[in-house]
């Protein structure tokens, strides 16, 4: 028995939308699998981890919570990957924008101000940007190869967030604990609603994804990005300059990942402290495959990924169910969506070894 | 005179993993496939030769399972980007997301365990010579094999005919196949020879550097493995040089955090990383070099015509 692919003439309308399904669904019964490998009750757990989470208005919250951050890097990276710039560093531009983002009120803890949310947020989104700038620089210029000098900036920035929280910014009467003074009001972004967790991080998140939507779908700049990315030849050719998209792809996502963190920081922890990150940046990746690069879908797709988090929560305290079992999940999802992906350009036909031969 | 001797026995022994990754790393992109999960199949390697070890209570079972689980799971990726020409850095960073979680679900109930660690290999009489005798005659099995694996690469790659077979299908896979080679099946092979060194690097962590199971103990090592090929220009000799050098940066600052030089530890902790980068800089400006070596179908998805 042997797997051939036979190119389809045209890309597949109807796998282009219903592959993030199937792929979901496939997850699901792996998920089963696994679930009764660890003894669990399958359907027990797959119900605990994502159904149960949407009964429970403070889950509910939570999850929104959760997918502020990776909607928000995932629409930065969709920008990146559709322009063939491979951005892996988003954990690390997340991080430090973060910290850049929670100087002010750090510093100037007593300074009250309305100007000072727009003032965090544009230091955040700037402080993204530049640490992104690094690995963009160094790909135009010297042709470094953009994957491994970003991935090595994650590493290096959570050593620098590290040395920030436990050195020259830990809080004195923090009792130990490794974080910054709690933010005075003035610096901390809004709840949505009353007796809500969900801050206005969200709406940012909705508020990016309409305008990259519009950006890549209507605009010549989102023309420019699929076309480098498709084939950077005949990008050359239509004028484009590839070094100059490697800049403008990597200062987008930096940014958005940047504001990520200082969304995070100022709306939902509060202060800046050693666990700013559960890998948001590396699980954006997994969200910006699942919403197919469009940062509409990467709004449902942040949402499920979100939900997982809950969802493993849940079952880790109900079931006894490790949550690592979460990183799985998520791991293996981002499998099945690559997977699936190939019935997009590709007919999958089975043959048996005998037939095949021809 | 012994100071020196343990401190270069300590640069060996973080320089090995590097060496093992990197070396079956190399093998893989010179058949013309990226494959970004190293970090991934390192990981499952170091708790697959942990646990195993601590099943059976010996460390060489472990480093077997190791060696067996890091090629099982690059099979997962070749099925992917080789049979269903799905992206490989995407596929290659699902192995490593994949790799991580499944690492910290299997070795849950491991951690905090006191390790197995495997014995330094003593040769009687040789190993009891000055300086030579530790350094060449009394260190662990694994050191050996890594330089024993990067020896049988370079004469495999550029001595045999099934080398140059590999490297024709990594330079131009329609070409190779045009000559009656079987692209897919070459690739199938070299990325498991890739998963397999790596698992045995992912070993070397658990049952003989640390000796420990830590989640994500690889801290990045599997990257730096992927750094150290472009930095070796894809030649298995440099490899030696470069798992050398970023061995002896990881000591030293290890030894600058012990005897407390004034910079915080987290600086020193970031300088392997921050190396990685200025190695990545320095050679990617020798634009000759890095052109005539780089395999030229990397990373590109070959569909057999029929």
């Amino acid at each position: 028995m042997r797997i051939e692919l036979q190119k389809r003439q045209a890309a597949s309308g109807v796998f282009s939308y219903l592959s993030p399904f199937l792929a979901l669904a496939l997850t699901l019964i792996a998920g089963a699998i696994m679930f009764s490998l660890l003894g669990k009750n399958p359907a027990t757990a797959l119900y605990t981890y994502f159904i149960e989470p949407l009964t429970d208005p403070w889950s509910r919250d939570q999850i929104i919570v959760k997918a502020t951050p990776l909607a928000l890097i995932a629409i930065g990276l969709a920008v990146c990957f559709r322009s063939g710039n491979w951005n892996i560093g988003a954990e690390g531009q997340y991080l430090i924008g973060g910290m850049i983002g929670a100087t002010l009120p750090v510093l100037f803890h007593e300074w009250q101000s309305p100007l000072l949310l727009p003032l965090m947020m544009a230091m955040g989104m700037a402080g993204g940007a530049l640490y992104a700038f690094i690995p963009a620089i160094l790909k135009s210029r010297f042709g470094t190869n953009e994957i491994l000098t970003s991935l090595m900036l994650v590493y290096i920035a959570q050593q620098i967030v590290d040395w920030v929280v436990r050195g020259p910014w830990r809080d004195p009467k923090g009792m130990g604990f490794p974080g910054t003074k709690s933010f005075n009001s003035s610096g901390i972004l809004p709840d949505l609603f009353k007796h809500s967790d969900a801050h206005y991080g969200a709406v940012f998140a909705i508020l990016t994804a309409v305008i990259i939507w519009f950006m890549l779908s209507k605009t010549l700049k989102g023309f420019e990005i699929s076309v480098l990315g498709q084939s950077p030849r005949a990008g050359r050719f239509a004028g484009f300059s590839a070094k100059q998209m490697t800049v403008f792809a990597f200062l987008t996502s930096g940014a958005l990942a940047g504001l990520a963190g200082i969304a995070e920081v100022s709306g939902s922890v509060e202060k800046l402290d050693d666990k700013l990150s559960l890998g948001y940046g590396f699980t954006a990746i997994i969200v910006a495959f699942l919403g197919r690069l469009n940062p509409l879908g990467i709004l449902a797709a942040a949402f499920i990924l979100a939900l997982s988090y809950i969802g493993g929560e849940a079952a880790q305290i109900s079931m006894g169910i490790s949550d690592r079992a979460t990183r799985v999940f998520q791991g293996l999802l981002l499998f099945f969506v690559l997977a699936c992906d190939t019935l997009i350009h590709y007919r999958i036909r089975i043959t048996s070894s005998l037939k095949g031969k021809t | 005179m012994d100071v020196w001797v343990s401190i270069i026995i300590s640069i060996c022994a973080a320089s090995t993993p590097l060496l093992l990754a990197a070396t079956g790393e190399l093998v893989v992109e010179r058949s013309g496939v990226l494959n970004l999960g190293v970090e991934g199949m390192m990981v499952m390697g170091a708790v697959a030769g942990f646990s195993v070890a601590q099943l059976t209570g010996n460390p060489y079972l472990g480093a077997l399972a190791a060696i067996v689980v890091g090629a099982l799971f690059s099979l997962i990726f070749a099925f992917l980007t080789l049979t269903l020409v799905a992206n490989q850095v995407a596929s290659g960073l699902a192995l490593t997301i994949l790799g991580l979680g499944l690492s910290g679900m299997i070795g849950e109930s491991f951690v905090g365990r006191p390790g197995i660690k495997m014995q330094p290999i003593d040769i009687p009489i040789l190993s009891d010579l000055p300086v030579v005798g530790k350094l060449v005659f009394g260190q662990d099995l694994l050191f050996y094999s890594s330089i024993f694996i990067v020896v049988a690469v370079a004469y495999f790659l550029f001595k045999t005919r099934a080398g140059l077979m590999l490297r024709s299908v990594g330079d131009s896979h329609s070409s190779a196949h045009a000559l009656g080679i079987n692209v897919i099946k070459i690739r199938y092979l070299a990325v498991m020879f890739g998963g397999a060194c790596a698992g045995l690097a992912g070993a070397h962590l658990s049952l003989v550097y640390v000796p420990q199971w830590v989640e994500g103990m690889t801290a990045g090592r599997g990257w730096i493995a992927l750094a150290l090929v472009v930095f070796a220009s894809w030649r298995p000799w440099r490899l030696l040089i470069g798992a050398y050098l970023f061995g002896a940066v990881t000591i030293a600052q290890f030894h600058a955090q012990a005897i407390g030089v004034p910079i915080p530890a987290q600086f020193l902790t970031s300088l392997p990383y921050l190396a990685t980068i200025v190695v990545l800089v320095l050679i990617a400006r020798n634009r000759r070099l890095t052109m005539i070596n780089t395999p030229a179908a990397l990373g590109q998805p070959f569909v057999p015509d029929r």
